[in-house]
This record gives structure tokens, C-alpha cells and sequence, in this order.
């Protein structure tokens, strides 16, 4: 490739030859280990837009969570027309671009299943195009009709009975980065030209099923390239070449998420690892004299503006698993490299810094990947954003890099995935506590009566024998995982075949790996249940059907969440046997199996449809979220919980394991100063011992309480607080929820 | 192996001490402060027996989480009721390297023996006194908790005389000890003193009525408010604790 005019002053000699972003990241980005003194506060500019599109999102909320929806039209990459936060003070805009022609309007994505799609239109009182109809009906099946097809007997009954659970058969599987930086530092046409080389290069020996397959998505990749050009163009841009500069970069790597959110309705749309990519193209404009610092951070809360407006239209089942409108516009700051040099540049102060100029929000999901290794100022000044806003995750950066390399992005919610290299089936969960219940009653679910697993012996003593019901378990559990990965093995080819990534894995090598992520729902819940029948004295209550619906536990029993190894232990114990029993089978297209223990709000639907439990748990109560230890488990306050969750290994479940805390700043510290250094210390602690994941919530229960019942107050609209594996406006929350989050434990020493 | 008895313990503290710290609460207590909100660890004669070993082990669980500043803090109950228990206790956690602080009313303290001299022990092993002076009139203390106050501020002094380090703490309780007149005095009295790095002030909550709800005790401030933030913000000012915000390391 010949020497860019776009790539002057830049270092490095092999992202020149071949695709390389991480190349050009590690030879080019300026380390900063300065505290937050250098920020810029909103430009006159950002603060018109947003409070537009503050008016913008009173109104929605106003309209019971939807704005307004596209009926009649397709959504493509050139679909619409162009559209502004505001038509008015379109030329305030520094970076520009909509999913349709109007802000927050939301498209109409048919291709995941034409039956959601037209719900989500009815739901809210719009009425589908009777032609669309016919189109997907009759000429082009979906994603979901796909599923449907070819689902077997068993595996519907274990998706009625809520045993495998949120499944994304009726939405679209979301969870792949594409590597949106390529768009800004290569130009689509060089781009277009490797994904020709590729084709060239597949199946040149026998034409198999495999071979056949890839030719066709590469076309497809190639083509959806050829469309972003045209949707660049729309708004006036040529983005052909690679960017000139910072606002080009911005820009050039906006349109390739663009891309992304106007063709897929995924339930995790992220961004990635964009922060310390941007600050090499901030940093040449500031020494070139071409930018200001105010100018750079006008460019970053423009960006994120955009995260903030990204929109979908969902169903009112899928809105109960994962409440509060979120799409995971996960976006990561900090991190080490390989080389143990911190990558924490200024421009990750500033995506922090949008939570100050613009106030919180829960998009995009901002993600800190920590280290105690990470400079202190920055450490100090995310601390205080968290503080304050109660809007940031931590993941641990020195658990992720040995395994993911130093330019990972994260999907989802804490899920980690090679940036530009791999891609992931998203596999939601299984409900592990359900799994229990199924080997106690043989198989029969303990709601519904029906014969769901298989006609195993069942359980037959008054007390349940900890022999006798680990040794069930174990072969429901097989059962379970077997079902469970044929169920995602269907999904996934359905979804390659109805609804392909084009556009996102255009930006990815065509060699990809992929991953296959299971997961767990119930788990503290299982690790609970065993300890009890272990080390209590737990009776079995049977119905006149002679099936177990409830237990009287009798005595004391340790629980996970108290740093107690009894409990912990088998915490460990679990996790282990489930990934090992994933792994035992047959995974599409030879992914590699991982497993999760996050269940992001989807902890109060499945526990409504989960029995009680022998830990003392009620039919219907909500289950704990994600990792966390049940409520009221925890006696010995939050660092003993934090050190229950911190020996779950991260190599067992790459998928990520998710925490969620909440913390009164009174029992923080006295002073601001105080808090943001305990903070840290807890992080430190915390991630030093191999945890993977921390969500940081920092505010009392009496403001969840008056939020909750005080909705309509002005202090409230952008309060956000992080749930399992993201970040949402309380307000957004059903009042299940919210009665669910408030009764979780507060730590607060009093 | 001598053995101390403890109440519980708490593996996050971050407002008793300098940086996060593992607080103990000793069992036993012979003061009956009225707004105290731990009655639960007044009883001399129950709580958990553990050994110094033990409890040290249980504390070094988090000290991933302490970094320099953070440590264990031995709070209560009384801990200097239980003294020789507690020099093991800080003598085995300064030879680990750990900080300990002691979080105290100051009522056992006595010039007489043997108490002193396994005070001035204490003192070799631990770096931090939390001094808690609940009121600065004698009269008024023993109305407040039981017990006159002259053997505490006897204790603030000679600490003072040695130098060794003390934050006072001051719970502020409305109509009790909130008036500018004793909030004067106790400034003066704090004045003299030489070793004081931090005064707080705390302001009295009534959380702990539900464990005088459980223990079947009445509780003696019944409908008492919190102090509002305006006499908290005047108990501050009177009380100069802006001069004194230095840590333990006395930055």
C-alpha cells in the first residue's frame, strides 16, 4: 500500500501491509497519566443538541416509551433518507447519522421474525404494512420462522417450561463487534479490496457445504461495504479513503456502527474499543493546531450523543427480560497492552467526562477494563465519575488480556471477544436452579406438572439425602446441556442462514473464530440449596401429586456471598461441572463453548417462573442477579461478598461472571476525597485476586424509594444506576424491578 | 492462648480509620450510652470466644483491600475491657505488618495497675486511638451513659503528654449534647491537646432501635431525630475540624 496523505505523521509498518488495528494502536497512542484538570466543559453547541434531545426523550417517556416507528419501511443501510436530533441545528452536529430519518424513530427489522416485528408495531398502535406482511410471510422466511421449523418436541417443552430460557429465537442474536476503527483508518475501498482477495482466495480446491458457505457470506460482506459508501454518502460524505483527521475519524467510525444498528436488532449492539484508537487522531489535530481540547471533547460528546439515541423496536416479552430499552452500546476505556504499558490515553477521561457535560445515561454501557497497574489519576478520576453518577462497570483487564490479547472489546454486557477476529453465538441461559428442581421431581417442572426432562427416578425420601440428590442433579444436568447446545446449535444456524451479520462482520478478518457462549441463571441459588441439604436438615413438602414444590429447612447452613469455603466451594464446584458438561458436545460450526453467570434483569422473570427452592427461596421470588449472593445471604458485609465472588475462576467462565453492588456513600467515606480512595482500594483489592467483573452503584435506598415513588421529579430523569450487566434510568424499570432492586442488600455499616 | 470474646465482626469499614478497614466489635460494654445503636454488645458475659490467631487470620482475608492506609480497627463494645486480648491481638497484627486502630469510649482507662501498664503495652503495638468523648460535662456524661468523664479525658491527656495519635469523634445528639456552650467547651478542651489529627463529627441516626426492639429494650430516645444539617454544619465550625484533617500519617 502506498504512503497516505491520511497517515502522515503515523508509525508502524505492518497495519500498513495488512489489516492491522491493533498494530497501528500500539505504535501510535500517547500515554497519560495526568489527572482530569485538562477537560473541557460542553460546548454551547452540545449543550442546544442535548437538551433537544433531552426534550426529545421526555416526550417518548411521555408516549409510554416510544416515539414513533417506521411501518412501511425496511430498514437497510441506504433506506432512509438523512436525519438530525434536530433539522433546526443540523449544522451543530459534529458528527452525524440516524437509524432512520428521525430522531429515536424506530426502524422496522423484520428479517429476526416478521411476528415480533408486527408486535412491537401493534403494541404501540402502530399498524403493520399489510404488504410487508406478505413478503415475509409468503415469499422470505425469518430467522424465527427458521427456528420454529426445525425445533424438536423436547427442546419446546424445555423452552415453555422456562427451563432454557430467553433464547434468541425471536430476536436477533446481536454480541458481534465489528471492528468499527477499520472504517476510519483504512477507507472502505481497501477494505473491499481484502474481502475480494479473501474471495478469491475460498475454495479454490472442492466446492463443500463449508466452502460454498463462506464464498456466499464474503459476497455479502463485500456488498454490505459497497452499501456503507452509500450511506455515508446520504449524509454527504465520501468515506472511500481513510480519515484525514479526528472528526473524520469519529465520523468514519460512527457510520460503521451505523451500519451495524440500522441492518441488526441484536440484543447487545456494541461498540467496542474505540478510546485510546481516537485519541491518536486527537492527539495529531492538537499538535497540529487544527483541534482544541474543547473541540476534541465537543467531537466525544457528539459520539456518545449518538450511543445515547440508539434505538429498537421490542416486544413486550422481551422488554421483561431485559428491561429499561438498553442495547449494550458497550464501550471500553483504559486497559494495560501486552507490553505492561498503560493504554489509558486522555480521550478515555474524556468518554468518562460525557457523564459530567451531558449527566448520566445508561448508554453507551461505559466499561473500564482495571487494573490496580492503571495510573492513579485515572484509577482516582473513574472512581469519582462512579461516585457521582453510578454509571460505570469495571471488568478486569488482567484476567481478560492473557486470554483475549490487549484489543479486546466487550459485547454484551461484561463479555469479552477478540476485536476484528471473532464473533460469538449468543446463548442466553440455563436456568440451573429449575435443573435442580427437575432432578428432585424426575424431570416433571414443579409449575407447570409436565414431564419436561427426562422420567428419571425421583426423589422419594422426606429429607432430602446429599447423596442421593447430588448424584440427580448430575444427570439432569447432562441431560440439560445437552438439550441446552442443541437448542443453540438450531438457533445459530438459523440466524447465519436468515439473518446475516453482513454489514458487522464485513468488519471482521473472514478467518474468524467464533465463540459459543452459554450461560447460567439461578446460581447462588443452586450453590445455596446444596449447601443446605449438605449441612442442614431440609424437608421435602410434597403436593397431592406427590411432586416437591416446597422445603422446610431446618437449621444453619453457610451460604455463598460470607467468604465461607463450604459454600464457595461448591460454588466453584458447579461452575466446573456445567462448562465441562458444554463442552462434552457438539458445537456449531466448531465454536468454542464458554459460560456466563449474568442474567442482566432477566433474574425476575425467571425466578417468577422458577419453584421454591431449598435455600429458602419462594416460588416466584425473583432469583439473584448474575453472580451476586442471594438477598440476605450476605452477614459479614461487602468484602467478604466480593471475596465469595472473586474465586469463581474467569477461565471457567470466559463468558464472563457478573457482580453488582450497591454502596450508601455514607458508608463509604466522610469526605468525596475519602470515597473515591476507598473506592479504588475496593477495586484493587477486589480485581487483584482474579474477580472478573464489578458493577458500582453508590447512592442510599431511600433515593431508590423516592424515585420510585416520586417518578415524575426532575432530579430523577437521568438518574441511572447499573443492574446486573448494564446501566438503565430507574424510572425505566417496571416497579417489579424496582421493588427488586431496593430489596437487594445495601451496604452500609451502621 | 488467651481468648477474647467478640460480638461480630465487619469486613468493610471505611468511616472507623484511616482507608478500608476490617472492624472487630468486641463484646461487652459497661457504659449504657443512651443513643448507643450496637446494645447488642453491652452483655459482658456472652459473645463469640475466638483467639487472636484465629480473628487475625479472618482479618488478612481482605487485606488485598487496605493498601497503605487500611488496617483493622477493634471497635465495640469496649475493647479495653478485654486488654489482654487486645495487645496479643495488635502485637500479632503489627507482626504481620498490619495497622490496627482502637476505636474507644475511654472508660476502663485508670492510671492504677495492672490496667496501665498493659495500656502503655497496647500502645506499642497499635497506631490509631479513636477516641469517642460522648460529653465534655462529667455530670452530663454520667446522665448520657452511666458514668462521670474524668478517667477519658485523664486518657486524651496522656496520650496527648506521649503523643500518640487521636481522632476524637463527637455523635451529636439533638438536645443533648448540640448546644453551642458544651460544643465550646469540649473545642477548648480538644485545643489542649497535642496529638489530634482528626475531629468528626457524627451525627446521632436512630437505626439502632430495631435491636432494641429484638433485645426487648426500651429504647431511651424514643422519636429523637437526626440532627439537622445546619447543627451539624455549626458543631463542625465550633469544633475547628477543618483544622485537624490530617490521616494517620499525618498528611
Amino acid at each position: 500500500m502506498e504512503e497516505k496523505v491520511q497517515w502522515r505523521g503515523f508509525k508502524g509498518r505492518r497495519w500498513q501491509e495488512e489489516i492491522d488495528t491493533r498494530d497501528f494502536i500500539q505504535n501510535n497512542y500517547t500515554m497519560y497519566d495526568g489527572d482530569e484538570s485538562f477537560l473541557s466543559g460542553p460546548t454551547e453547541a452540545t449543550e442546544i443538541l442535548w437538551d433537544e434531545l433531552q426534550k426529545l426523550q421526555k416526550e417518548e417517556r411521555a408516549k409510554g416509551g416510544v416515539l414513533d416507528m417506521d411501518a412501511d419501511i425496511v430498514s437497510t443501510l441506504t433506506s432512509h433518507g438523512p436525519g438530525y436530533i434536530n433539522e433546526k441545528y443540523k449544522s451543530l452536529e459534529k458528527i452525524v447519522g440516524l437509524q432512520t430519518d428521525k430522531p429515536l424513530k424506530r426502524a422496522f427489522m423484520p428479517f429476526g421474525g416478521i411476528k415480533m416485528a408486527e408486535e412491537a408495531l401493534t403494541t404501540h398502535g402502530y399498524t403493520p404494512n399489510p404488504e410487508l406482511h406478505k413478503i415475509f410471510t409468503q415469499y422470505h422466511k425469518t430467522h424465527n420462522q427458521g427456528v420454529f421449523d426445525a425445533y424438536t418436541p423436547e427442546i419446546k417443552r424445555a423452552r415453555h417450561n422456562k427451563i432454557i430460557t430467553g433464547l434468541p429465537d425471536t430476536y436477533g442474536r446481536g454480541r458481534i463487534v465489528g471492528d468499527y476503527r477499520r472504517v476510519a483508518l483504512y477507507g472502505i475501498d481497501y477494505l473491499m479490496q481484502k474481502k475480494k482477495e479473501d474471495f478469491n482466495a475460498c475454495g479454490s480446491g472442492s466446492m463443500k457445504g463449508e466452502v460454498i458457505r463462506l464464498r456466499e457470506e464474503i459476497t455479502e460482506q463485500y456488498n454490505a461495504l459497497a452499501e456503507m459508501k452509500k450511506m455515508a454518502n446520504i449524509y454527504g460524505y465520501d468515506i472511500s479513503q481513510p480519515a484525514n483527521n479526528a472528526r473524520e475519524a469519529v465520523q468514519w467510525l460512527y457510520f460503521g456502527y451505523l451500519a451495524a444498528i440500522k441492518t441488526q436488532n441484536g440484543a447487545a449492539m456494541s461498540v467496542g474499543r474505540i478510546s485510546t484508537f481516537l485519541d491518536i487522531y486527537i492527539q495529531r489535530d492538537l499538535e497540529e493546531g487544527t483541534l482544541t481540547e474543547s473541540e476534541a471533547q465537543e467531537l466525544i460528546d457528539h459520539l456518545v450523543m449518538k450511543f445515547r439515541m440508539v434505538k429498537f423496536a421490542r416486544i413486550p416479552s422481551y422488554n421483561e427480560l431485559f428491561s429499561g430499552d438498553p442495547v449494550w452500546a458497550t464501550l471500553e476505556v483504559a486497559g494495560l497492552g501486552d507490553d505492561g504499558r498503560s493504554m489509558v490515553t486522555k480521550n478515555d477521561f474524556r468518554f468518562l467526562h460525557t457523564l459530567e457535560n451531558m449527566g448520566p445515561a445508561p448508554e453507551p454501557n461505559l466499561t473500564v477494563l482495571y487494573s490496580s497497574r492503571l495510573p492513579k489519576n485515572f484509577k482516582n478520576y473513574a472512581s469519582l465519575i462512579s461516585i457521582k453518577t453510578s454509571s460505570v462497570q469495571y471488568e478486569n483487564d488482567d484476567v481478560m488480556r492473557p486470554i483475549w490479547g490487549d484489543d479486546y472489546s466487550i459485547c454484551c454486557c461484561v463479555s469479552a471477544t477478540q476485536t476484528g477476529k471473532e464473533m460469538q453465538f449468543f446463548g442466553a441461559r440455563a436456568n440451573l436452579a429449575k435443573c435442580l428442581l427437575y432432578a428432585i421431581n424426575g424431570g416433571v417442572d414443579e409449575k407447570t406438572k409436565a414431564q419436561v426432562g427426562p422420567k428419571y427416578a425421583a426423589v422419594t425420601s422426606e429429607y432430602l439425602d446429599y447423596d442421593d440428590v447430588m448424584e440427580k442433579y448430575d444427570a439432569m444436568m447432562d441431560w440439560l446441556a445437552d438439550i441446552y447446545v442443541n437448542a443453540l446449535n438450531l438457533i445459530h444456524y438459523m440466524h447465519d442462514k436468515y439473518y446475516y451479520e453482513a454489514a458487522e462482520m464485513a468488519l471482521i478478518d473472514t478467518n474468524v473464530r467464533r465463540t459459543f457462549a452459554t450461560g447460567i441463571a439461578g446460581f447462588s441459588h443452586v450453590v445455596d440449596s446444596i449447601s443446605a441439604i449438605k449441612y442442614a436438615k431440609v424437608r421435602a413438602i410434597r403436593d397431592d401429586d406427590g411432586i416437591v414444590v416446597d422445603y422446610d429447612v431446618q437449621g444453619e447452613f453457610p451460604r455463598y456471598g460470607n467468604d465461607d469455603d463450604r459454600a464457595d466451594s461448591i460454588a466453584v464446584w458447579l461452575l466446573k461441572t456445567f462448562l465441562s458438561k458444554i463442552k462434552k458436545h457438539h458445537t456449531y460450526r466448531r465454536s468454542e463453548a464458554t459460560t456466563s453467570i449474568l442474567t442482566i434483569t432477566s433474574n425476575v422473570v425467571y425466578g417468577k417462573a422458577t419453584g421454591s427452592l431449598p435455600d429458602g427461596r419462594k416460588a416466584g421470588e425473583p432469583l439473584a442477579p448474575g453472580a451476586n449472593p442471594s438477598y440476605g445471604a450476605e452477614k459479614n458485609g461487602l468484602l467478604a461478598s466480593l471475596n465469595s465472588v472473586a474465586k469463581l475462576p474467569y477461565e471457567y467462565a470466559l463468558d464472563g461472571i457478573s457482580n453488582t453492588q450497591t454502596i450508601n456513600p455514607d458508608a463509604l467515606g466522610h469526605t468525596d476525597g475519602e470515597r473515591v480512595e476507598n473506592l479504588v482500594q475496593i477495586m484493587d483489592g477486589y480485581f487483584d485476586q482474579g474477580a472478573h467483573h464489578l458493577n458500582v452503584n453508590v447512592f442510599g435506598t431511600e433515593k431508590l424509594i423516592d424515585c420510585m415513588e416520586h417518578p415524575e421529579k426532575e432530579e430523577y430523569q437521568n438518574f441511572t444506576i447499573r443492574v446486573s450487566g448494564y446501566a438503565v434510568k430507574f424510572i425505566d424499570l417496571t416497579r417489579e424491578q424496582q421493588l427488586d432492586v431496593i430489596a437487594r442488600t445495601c451496604h452500609g455499616v451502621i | 492462648m488467651i481468648k477474647g470474646f467478640i460480638n461480630s465482626t465487619e469486613s468493610f469499614g471505611s468511616v472507623d480509620g484511616p482507608g478500608v478497614r476490617f472492624v472487630v466489635f468486641m463484646q461487652g460494654c459497661k457504659m449504657r450510652c443512651k443513643y448507643c445503636h450496637n446494645p447488642d454488645t453491652w452483655r459482658c458475659d456472652g459473645g463469640r470466644e475466638i483467639s487472636a490467631d484465629e480473628l487475625l487470620k479472618t482479618a488478612l482475608r481482605y487485606k488485598s483491600y487496605w493498601g497503605e492506609k487500611g488496617g483493622i480497627t477493634v471497635s465495640g463494645g469496649e475493647p479495653l475491657l478485654q486488654m489482654d486480648f487486645l495487645v496479643e491481638l495488635c502485637k500479632k497484627a503489627r507482626e504481620r505488618g498490619v495497622n490496627t486502630a482502637i476505636d474507644t469510649a475511654g472508660n476502663p482507662f485508670s492510671r492504677a495497675e495492672p490496667f496501665f501498664s498493659k495500656f502503655k503495652e497496647l500502645l506499642e503495638y497499635t497506631e490509631l486511638f479513636l477516641l469517642d468523648i460522648k460529653h465534655i460535662d462529667s455530670a452530663d456524661h454520667k446522665a448520657l451513659t452511666g458514668f462521670g468523664n474524668e478517667n477519658i479525658l485523664d486518657m486524651a491527656r496522656y496520650l496527648s503528654d506521649i503523643g500518640f495519635p487521636v481522632w476524637i469523634r463527637h455523635v451529636l445528639v439533638p438536645g443533648i449534647n448540640d448546644d453551642d456552650y458544651s460544643l465550646n467547651r469540649l473545642h477548648k478542651f480538644i485545643s489542649t491537646l497535642k496529638n489530634v489529627k482528626r475531629v468528626e463529627v457524627l451525627p446521632y441516626h436512630s437505626l439502632g432501635q430495631m435491636k432494641y426492639d429484638d433485645l426487648g429494650i426500651k429504647y431511651p430516645l424514643e422519636g429523637l431525630p437526626s440532627p439537622s444539617i445546619e447543627s451539624l454544619e455549626n458543631a463542625r465550625r465550633i469544633l475547628h475540624i477543618r483544622d485537624y484533617c490530617g490521616f494517620i500519617d499525618g498528611e
